[in-house]
């Protein structure tokens, strides 16, 4: 199964958007938070992406959300990191508002979707109207 | 550069702590206000993981860079993390001389412009960087000597510092302000350009 991280400045953010997408996934499913610094200050640190990337990932590949700025900035590093160390996680950065990608991801993946059905899911929550308008 | 690179990280420190109050107000005026305050946390941690002792310079410049990706958190963290890392890896011999010293910084630029995908002209810290370089480079090809260099360096980068302020931010948090990002130094050029002068002091002390 796709395994999903979510990268947030806030810790409280990525935690509260895991609780959020755990209501609809499947027990055994990862998603993983990497929200703020190790200090508990708002931030992205790219160490800790990595390490949530590798610990998301179950074969199937890892798809990332993230909020903005540093977040996007820390992701790619995270991602290069990962390779330096040669190693062969496939993961894709969702071009995407956070919660409503993730969610959207989220449930792509428990319902089997492969990593690239996933990342199209979670960039359609960009074109979600709220209000039905 | 006989001096060593733990006094060199220590100075880069001493100068970003002594500014950070400075570098916060910078980044309040057209960002999100945590410029000094990231790059003291990072820098402070960083000096905690290295030591006096540490002689292998490719191995300091490494872990000052994971310690800068993991404890700056804004922007800045990958950015210099990645200065730091490109600059270790370039470094491919024992010793170190002006045209090793050139590869590195090279290598650090092209690694700050590939991460961030910025280019000159967007208000960020490239339009210090890469004046540095090239005015290093330049004083080193016509035999210069590595404090004329970084003497030229430093100028350029001052001078790239003043031009941010002539342009509108196109990169990051100040691009949603537009023009009235005009008038305003960037935060990153002018922390870029105060770790060099760090180094000069340092290298002649």
């Amino acid at each position: 199964m796709v395994g999903i991280v979510i990268v947030s400045h806030s810790n409280k953010i990525s935690e509260g958007i895991v609780e959020m997408c755990r209501e609809m996934a499947g027990k055994e499913q990862k998603i993983i938070s990497a929200g703020g610094l190790d200090d508990n200050s708002l931030g992205t640190d790219a160490v800790k992406i990595a390490n949530a990337i590798e610990k998301a990932d179950s074969g199937d590949g890892v798809l990332v959300l993230a909020d903005l700025g540093s977040a996007i900035l820390s992701t790619e590093m995270a991602i290069e990191m990962l390779l330096d160390s040669s190693s062969d996680i496939k993961v894709k950065i969702a071009d995407a508002p956070i919660v409503e990608g993730a969610i959207a991801g989220s449930i792509e993946a428990y319902i089997g979707g492969s990593l690239e059905s996933c990342l199209v899911k979670a960039e359609e929550a960009k074109k979600f109207s709220k209000l039905n308008k | 550069m006989e001096k060593s690179i733990y006094s060199y990280i220590e100075a880069m420190r001493d100068v970003i702590v002594e500014n950070k109050d400075f570098l916060t107000q910078l980044d309040a005026e057209i960002g999100d206000a945590d410029h000094g305050t990231n790059m003291a946390r990072g820098f402070n941690a960083v000096l905690d993981k290295i030591s006096e002792n540490d002689s292998d310079l490719k191995e300091v410049l490494k872990k000052v860079g994971m310690g800068l990706v993991s404890t700056v958190g804004g922007a800045s963290g990958p950015l210099y993390g990645t200065m730091f890392l490109k600059a270790a890896n370039a470094i491919k011999e024992d010793t170190i001389n002006s045209n090793i010293l050139c590869q590195m910084f090279k290598a650090a630029l092209d690694g700050v412009k590939e991460r961030g995908k910025a280019t000159k002209g967007e208000k960020t810290i490239i339009d210090a960087m890469e004046p540095a370089y090239e005015a290093f480079v330049k004083a080193i090809d016509s035999g210069g000597s590595i404090q004329q260099a970084l003497e030229n360096a430093i100028n350029a980068a001052e001078n790239g510092v003043e031009y941010t302020k002539t342009i509108i931010a196109t990169k990051g948090r100040a691009s949603y302000l537009g023009e009235r990002s005009i008038g305003h130094q960037d935060p990153g050029a002018t922390s870029f350009t105060l770790l060099l002068k760090s180094i000069l002091e340092n290298y002649l002390k």
